[in-house]
């Protein structure tokens, strides 16, 4: 009995001859034995990375923001770049864990859980960047509105860079209540195979007590759901306050009301390299190509194409409402400093428009979709591609103000600047190797959901029913 | 809660457990619980449960969200301590929008997620009965509650018949919540069962 019936020709979501059991076999082996030296020499880089950024961190803090080289002008320069950068690549996870749930996408499943993480871990590193770029960090709870001493003076409700502070806080808290309640059921299971006591006090502590009652799992789907429902407009809405952050401010460039659908568009177009940079290094480390299809490969690169694309449109109508405005000051933003290739930065400009709109087209060609090799080396093409974008952002507008006197020398980071920047990829790669080695890293209990009618094996079986007359089928499966 | 005996039924496919669920329920025995490895969809209604009512409660934790935001950022900025944003008016609601959606999504999140806890009685270090260990890998255990005049052995047979592979009587504490607190609010540890 089929409780969901899905066609044949529907390209099956987990390859190879899988039962249940199997599929718990498969996806938690890689907890149960011992890391590879591939992960020990993965997991040490990161951490050597992770130390180079507290060490960066560190001399900011001592010595002030002066360790970077941020100006009169450019006041936001890699910092702000690499914290629009990380929040964008978190979008990914959710757009899959979430809005693909409501739009009832089967191959969320395989990738959903790691795309999750990825997330968490991407807002965490985002989260850093303004945090340390305050200077005197030791006064950041001053963003956190309470009774205070200082008159009470409130924080201003009115101002973008306060809603980025909402909006950050609660995507992180949203992410992680959705990524935790959907962990519970997996780590039930590993608790009840664990064979040493350590294990099963530990993911017996981490399984909340997880029994698997018809009852549990109706109060669990409906949570899932509505945490999906709640965190599609949250998603949409981060993104979108942190193009307010640049839409609301005077700054020719910036002042645009396309920002907020580029933006989004933006930051899924990168989180979806992002998880194909990870998936398909991930699939091949822990021998998952059977739930991590070459098909649910596909799908990421198409959303990537599309996304791509709708970033391409944006870049286009952006120059065309610059030139349409008449307005002296955006046309030197478009026409002299960003789309010129002679002008001081017209190389960030021209390597986005490349890495971000020309390139991803080769995945119009389907061989091309399917293609690892492809699909890894485009996937970091993107990202590449969506940090310039943020750079031409930030620093083309910034660095000619309107007052030519105050047109600074040219803006390049200090070594601290990148340490910090490549700290963060640290403390992602970081958090990223021991979530690998320790969580189930594909949602064992949703895949057991979608394996009878999207599994291979049980979609062979289909084929019988397919040639049945409509009515003898309605008859057996509807309900 | 004293302890009680069930009878526990394993079942090795969703295809077999669902006529089998129909059946025990026709034949008038209690079905406690049924435990699985995933959401079965369908099933709580072939257990006859009653819808859960958890959205409503995120939509009730939602609207507080909505309240505390609007209330608190209108009274901080238009009566607590009006500051002058260069001439734009104190109440600005427009602009109090985009922290008003956040606050009212956390609320409802964390209210929801405390709720779920709540409900299914789950936090960290709680421990409950657990039937089978395989009822979160690859089993479907039914667990039926007998009554003192139940005939255990014809139970038996009966899961039996209707396709459970293993069955066998378990002592367990009685109540929907197990493995917790009695009436009278003593903890209740089972030695003599294994518990993970």
């Amino acid at each position: 009995m089929h409780l969901k019936y899905e066609s044949q020709l529907r390209e099956p979501l987990v390859n190879g001859d899988k039962n249940y059991h199997q599929v718990t076999e498969d996806i938690c082996r890689p907890i149960e034995v011992r890391p590879t030296k591939l992960w020990y020499i993965g997991f040490f880089i990161s951490v050597a990375l992770l130390l180079f950024g507290v060490y960066s961190v560190y001399r900011e803090v001592t010595y002030g923001i002066g360790q970077w080289n941020l100006n009169r002008t450019v006041g936001w320069g890699w910092d702000i770049t690499n914290f629009v950068w990380w929040i964008g690549i978190g979008h990914a996870g959710t757009l899959i864990s979430a809005i693909l749930l409501l739009f009832r996408q089967g191959w969320r499943t395989g990738v959903n859980r790691a795309a999750e993480a990825m997330t968490i871990f991407a807002v965490i590193c985002a989260g850093q960047f303004p945090l340390w770029h305050m200077g005197r960090v030791w006064m950041a709870f001053f963003v956190f509105p309470y009774p205070n001493t200082r008159g009470p003076l409130w924080i201003n409700f009115n101002s973008p860079l306060l809603w980025d502070v909402f909006a950050i806080s609660t995507y992180f808290t949203v992410s992680l209540l959705f990524w935790y309640t959907g962990l519970l059921p997996d780590f039930g299971t590993i608790r009840d195979r664990a064979k040493t006591k350590l294990r099963k006090k530990l993911y017996g502590i981490v399984s909340f007590g997880w029994s698997g009652s018809t009852k549990h799992w109706q109060r669990h789907e409906s949570l899932a759901l509505v945490l999906a429902g709640l965190s599609t407009p949250l998603v949409l809405s981060v993104h979108t306050i942190v193009s307010f952050d640049f839409a609301t401010s005077v700054v020719p460039g910036w002042h645009t009301t396309i920002f907020p659908p580029y933006f989004v568009a933006g930051a899924i177009f990168s989180g979806f390299a992002m998880v194909q940079s990870l998936m398909v290094i991930l699939r091949k480390v822990f021998n998952l190509q059977d739930y991590i299809t070459l098909g649910h490969i596909e799908a990421m690169n198409k959303v990537i194409v599309l996304t791509g694309s709708i970033v391409g449109c944006a870049y286009l109508t952006e120059l065309f409402m610059g030139w349409y405005s008449q307005n002296k000051y955006e046309q030197y933003a478009f026409f002299y400093t960003r789309a010129n290739l002679f002008s001081p930065y017209g190389w960030s400009y021209w390597g986005m428009m490349t890495c971000n709109v020309i390139s991803p087209q080769i995945f119009w060609f389907r061989k091309l979709r399917r293609n690892l090799y492809v699909t890894f080396f485009m996937s970091v093409v993107v990202n590449i591609g969506m940090w310039f974008e943020r750079f031409v952002i930030i620093v083309t507008s910034l660095f000619r103000d309107y007052l030519p006197s105050s047109w600074p020398v040219y803006y390049s980071p200090t070594i601290f600047e990148m340490g910090f920047y490549l700290g963060s990829f640290g403390l992602f790669f970081t958090c990223f190797f021991l979530f690998a080695k320790y969580f189930p890293v594909i949602a064992i209990a949703e895949i057991k959901h979608v394996l009878k009618t999207s599994g291979e094996n049980y979609k062979e079986k289909v084929g019988d029913i397919e040639k049945e007359p409509v009515e003898e089928f309605a008859h057996q499966y509807a309900h | 809660m004293a302890n009680k005996n069930f009878v526990v039924g394993c079942f090795d496919d969703e295809a077999v457990l669902f006529p089998a669920v129909k059946k025990v329920r026709m034949a008038g025995y209690k079905i406690h619980d049924v435990y699985t490895p995933y959401a079965v969809h369908g099933l709580d209604h072939a257990l006859g449960l009653r819808e859960t009512s958890l959205h409503t409660a995120g939509f009730i934790y939602g609207i507080t969200g909505t309240a505390t935001a609007l209330g608190g950022i209108g009274w901080i900025l238009s009566w607590d301590w009006p500051l002058n944003f260069g001439g734009k008016p104190h109440f600005a609601l427009p602009a109090w929008i985009p922290i008003t959606f956040e606050l009212t999504v956390l609320f409802a999140s964390i209210g929801m997620v405390l709720t779920f806890c709540y409900l299914c009685q789950m936090a960290p270090f709680v421990k409950k009965h657990q039937f089978h260990s395989r009822a979160t890998d690859d089993a479907f255990v039914m667990v039926v509650e007998p009554t003192p005049k139940t005939n255990l052995e014809d139970l038996k047979a009966f899961l039996s018949a209707n396709g459970a592979t293993e069955i066998e009587v378990q002592e367990a504490e009685a109540g929907w919540w197990l493995g917790t607190y009695d009436k009278q609010q003593k903890l209740v540890r089972d030695k003599g069962i294994e518990v993970a």
